[in-house]
């Protein structure tokens, strides 16, 4: 931790310190720090900044973070830790370096978590995304019983092989906060570091933003509506697939993209129409392996540009 | 004799798959050893969450030589030929071979000597191999050479290759080979955070010690002992009593490498929630043992953490962090456990109708409709209550949708018991909803309640009936609907309740309840009285009990009443077992045997009554009529159920048929008195099938 810090951008004291810390400790090592991608999205995952670059040959390391929509978790602001809307830090590093591990650890340290009197584990957790088609082992970090972190080594995106293959780190924002800032309600958390008055807090930026999105998730959201649009996307996304071919030959690949911006509103567009309880079990396979099928599409391309890596 | 110490330093090992890897490190190097001539004095293998480690002992230092002869071409064979053998032996001329004479001709032998090699040598050559195509269940690679094909694949990256060889006295050298970029050395690493230097290794033991010294026990089962006896110590001294979990302890010994073990509690009121909810919260999620009064013998709100580290503030952060992890935890399933109190049982079922259990068997609903009306015609017959059946399988499996088992599917049935109490449900309705599951396995406990009994058949054998319906039958190591399990559980339900039931009738009426109509109905029928009688087969050897006598009793043919299968094989092992039995079963294996060979001979069958008034000798008509008499008493045996008695009758055919081979021939010259002492044979065959199919018993 860097004891310079003003007080009130301390990571302890305020959840904005707490995000600065991250990305300046990624930034120093050698991490392009990123702007949160445009679109609603589940995971940080989804970012074309992991999911796209995570394919070809090429070099990258980056760090954002990305808000996260999770329709279905919404809570209305009742429940002390779930969000339908939260943040996760992503560290994407390709390829992997030796030394990953400590360079999670003194992001750790970075952020006030000391491993003198903390107990940090590594906890087996595979994981795997159906609707990315992307799997990859590693761990779930825990930090005094409490998983605080994905730790994971991708070996396959889109249905392709990772080589080399890139590692990747996901942290749940708002809960580590919360550990570090000892507070046990995500919304009492201190956003801004700043005392009385001046004090802004994560419920005074955001419950009336759960509130909202819950109502409009679980009883609202526009389904008929909602069908269309995900027709919308997948059809689009094909679209610009085809259209994205250089002179029509599976060669070179010029909108690899935009394709994919259409792959990531539809899976968004599936999961509020799984939130609104409209999608039936046996539908819901089906739904997820379209998705999957744009997603590998959009990673065949990807591979065919050239931050992809061809020539 | 050397030794060899051989350490995988890598990322953190999955703690469920370290006991096999040590174990697999052990018998690859060891199988390897033997293969190349090297014999050792004893191995043993290690894991931590970050290293296996293996050490092998009194290793020769050398292979021993190998000499073997090659035959060449004849004395005076042509020119290509000599050079052939020269090349292949590597002789410089034929005046290094030897020539040997033998029928054909003369013939250079060559001598071929293979040195030994030194055994560090071979080591380098079979460890890369080993690491390279370790058999681990998921492995991954990593880091920039996995741009390229053919790059190692580990469990997780690995990081460094120890790997010494030398005899206790001198200084070891490094088994020299390199993997993947990674150069073996005698260079290893501490606990991550309270050691994580380099430290110089020389053999196993200074490894192990040094290991020790800077916070890393390498021996798991060290690891667990320490786990478990401060773990007891901590709670003891309270008052409390660990409630011991050998499987967690087993993963969480596999969690740490320098095991620190603290208690937690939390807020009393949780302890509302029913005791194995908690216990499957704090373990599933949290790794942690939960703590009973000593007194009471219920749960108190504490529970047991392990930690990998020795903090620097006594751990006091590491508890609170984790008590603040359980309180949430717990906090959710309260709140499950009482929204679930708030819906009856059967509002849920309803729901059932949107689940399929099988496509082709139809929804939850249909299936618990069936289980109802099965369990319904089953109860009379177990000495069930028929309404509290009906209404056991009713509400059996409404807990599948309630919270509490959607977030821990382990306490299915046991919470459907919870919310049955809760909502008024007699006691045995309860029972039943828990114990219709059971028995899950071989060991596990056989219900007796005879409402939980009615369900837990009803469930098992609509299950059994509905897949043999739609063909999906076990194959092989297949069994995705735990079929046999199923099968096994009736057996048990059946034999140590000793109910009295036609296994034919029940399935036929299972069977009716079922939507789907197989092809031939007789013939499924059947199939699944063969698959009861493999599976009873299977359940008697693993008792120790003859396999074979099951077969035996099953060719009577219309043995569908388990009880009474089970009875009689108990009564042919004891008859068996006696000399009358061994000697009997000696002389009606002699008898079929013969028949067989004359009714080849003959084309033809030698069944039908023998002739009185062609009987010539005494022990002939001896035989006959003990046949007579003793077809009589034991067919009256069996049809008291008194096998016991029945093989008492079979004994007394001992004395005339032992006399009859002593002195009858059977193949005499008349073809008339041959055929009459056929078919008296053949009535020795039919006399024992009172009891048995005695051509089907081994031995």
């Amino acid at each position: 931790m860097d004891a310079s810090l003003p007080a009130h951008m301390r990571p302890e004291r305020s959840f904005q310190g707490f995000i600065l810390a991250l990305q300046r400790f990624w930034a120093e090592q050698g991490c392009v720090i990123l702007q949160p991608y445009d679109m609603e999205m589940g995971a940080g995952t989804f970012h074309p900044a992991t999911t796209l670059r995570a394919l070809g040959p090429k070099p990258w390391n980056a760090a954002y973070v990305q808000p996260s929509r999770r329709p279905k978790d919404g809570r209305y602001g009742e429940n002390p830790n779930r969000l339908q809307h939260y943040y996760q830090f992503q560290v994407i590093m390709k390829p992997s370096p030796p030394n990953l591990q400590e360079l999670y650890l003194k992001s750790l340290a970075a952020i006030g978590i000391d491993s003198a009197v903390h107990d940090i584990r590594f906890v087996e957790d595979d994981w795997e995304s159906p609707t990315l088609g992307a799997w990859g082992l590693g761990w779930e970090c825990w930090c005094d019983g409490m998983e605080v972190s994905q730790f994971t080594y991708f070996q396959q995106v889109a249905g392709f092989e990772c080589a080399p293959v890139a590692g990747e780190l996901t942290y749940g924002l708002e809960r580590l906060a919360m550990y570090v800032q000892g507070v046990d309600r995500v919304y009492d958390l201190n956003f801004n570091g700043r005392e009385g008055d001046a004090k802004v807090t994560y419920g005074d930026v955001f419950l009336q933003a759960e509130r909202e999105y819950s109502k409009h998730n679980f009883e609202v959201a526009d389904t008929a509506m909602l069908f269309e649009q995900f027709k919308m996307a997948e059809t689009a996304c094909r679209k610009y697939l085809d259209a994205g071919w250089k002179d029509g030959k599976r060669e070179a690949h010029l909108m690899a993209l935009p394709a994919y911006d259409q792959c990531i509103k539809a899976s968004h567009v599936f999961n509020l129409l799984d939130a609104r309880g409209v999608i039936s079990v046996t539908e819901r396979q089906s739904y997820i392996l379209r998705v999957r099928e744009l997603a590998k599409a959009c990673g065949d391309a990807w591979l065919h540009t050239e931050a992809g890596g061809a020539a | 004799m050397p030794d060899l110490l051989l350490e995988l330093f890598s990322e953190e090992i999955p703690a469920r798959m370290q006991a096999k890897a040590a174990d697999d490190l052990r018998r690859l190097v060891t199988d390897k050893l033997v293969a190349e001539g090297l014999v050792y004095e004893g191995a043993k293998a290690f894991s931590t969450p970050r290293r296996l480690a293996l050490t092998v002992h009194g290793i020769p230092a050398r292979q021993p030589d190998l000499k073997t002869e090659r035959r060449g071409p004849k004395v005076g064979a042509p020119d290509a030929a000599v050079q052939g053998f020269l090349k292949a032996t590597g002789l410089k001329s034929l005046d290094e071979a030897k020539i040997q004479r033998d029928p054909k001709g003369d013939f250079y032998i060559g001598l071929i000597e293979k040195p030994g090699r030194d055994a560090i040598d071979v080591l380098a050559e079979i460890l890369p191999v080993i690491i390279r195509t370790f058999p681990w269940p998921k492995s991954m690679r990593w880091g920039a050479r996995s741009g390229k094909p053919g790059s190692l694949s580990w469990v997780r990256p690995l990081h460094a290759i120890t790997a010494t060889f030398g005899p206790e006295t001198e200084e070891p050298d490094i088994v020299k080979f390199e993997v993947d970029g990674i150069a073996t050395g005698q260079t290893t690493y501490g606990h991550r955070f309270m050691a994580p230097d380099a430290i110089n290794v020389r053999r196993f033991e200074d490894y192990e010690a040094k290991l020790k010294a800077a916070k890393v026990i390498l021996d798991p089962q060290a690891r667990k002992g320490i786990i478990f006896a401060d773990a007891k110590e901590l709670t003891f001294a309270q008052g409390f009593e660990l409630v011991e979990d050998q499987v967690l302890l087993d993963e969480v010994s596999g969690l740490v490498e320098w095991p620190v073990v603290m208690m937690g509690s939390f807020e009393a009121e949780y302890l509302a929630i029913p005791e194995e909810v908690i216990r499957a919260t704090i373990r599933n999620n949290q790794k942690c043992f939960v703590v009973r009064d000593a007194k009471t013998g219920k749960l108190t709100n504490k529970f047991v953490l392990t930690a990998n580290i020795e903090a620097a503030d006594g751990g006091k952060v590491i508890v609170s962090g984790n008590e603040r992890v359980i309180r949430p935890r717990l906090s959710d399933a309260k709140f499950f456990y009482e929204t679930d109190l708030k819906t009856r049982l059967e509002d849920r079922l309803p729901k059932f109708e949107q689940i399929v259990f099988h496509e082709k068997l139809g929804t939850q609903a249909a299936r618990i409709k069936r289980i109802e009306r099965l369990a319904a015609e089953i109860a009379p017959l177990v000495g069930a209550d028929v309404a509290k059946a009906t209404r056991a399988a009713h509400l059996a499996k409404a807990d599948l949708l309630t919270e509490v088992v959607g977030e821990f599917p382990e306490v299915q049935g046991l919470m459907g018991k919870y919310y049955a109490l809760a909502q008024g449900e007699d006691a045995s309705v309860a029972a039943a909803c828990e114990e219709h599951y059971k028995p899950q396995g071989p060991t596990d406990r056989v219900p007796t309640e005879p409402v939980s009994v009615a369900v837990a058949l009803a469930d098992k054998l609509d299950t059994l009936v509905g897949f043999w319906a739609i063909d999906e039958k076990p194959t092989g190591s297949k069994d995705p609907y735990a079929l046999r399990r199923a099968a096994l559980g009736v057996i048990r339900l059946i034999a140590e309740n000793a109910l009295r039931l036609s296994l034919m009738k029940v399935a036929a009426s299972a069977l009716a309840g079922l939507s789907v109509k197989p092809a031939d109905a007789a013939k499924l029928a059947s199939d699944l009285l063969a698959f009861f009688a493999d599976r009873l087969k299977v359940q008697l050897r693993e008792q120790g009990a003859r396999h074979d006598l099951v077969d035996a009793v099953f060719a009577l043919g219309g043995q569908d009443d388990l009880l009474m299968i089970v009875r009689r094989v108990e009564a042919l092992g004891k008859f068996l077992d006696s000399d009358d039995g061994k000697n009997l079963l000696a002389g009606t294996k002699r008898a079929s045997n013969i028949l067989s060979i004359e009714e080849k001979k003959d084309k033809r069958t030698f069944d039908g009554a023998p002739d009185a008034a062609l009987y010539s000798l005494d022990e002939e008509k001896a035989l006959a009529k003990a046949i007579g008499e003793v077809k009589v008493e034991a067919s009256a045996a069996v049809a008291k159920e008194d096998f016991a008695a029945a093989m008492s009758a079979m004994a007394k055919l001992r004395p005339p048929v032992d006399a009859f081979f002593d002195k009858v021939r059977v193949n005499d010259d008349e073809a008339k008195v041959r055929e009459n002492r056929l078919k008296l044979l053949n009535e020795i065959r039919s006399a024992t099938r009172a009891v048995a199919d005695f051509s089907k018993i081994e031995g």
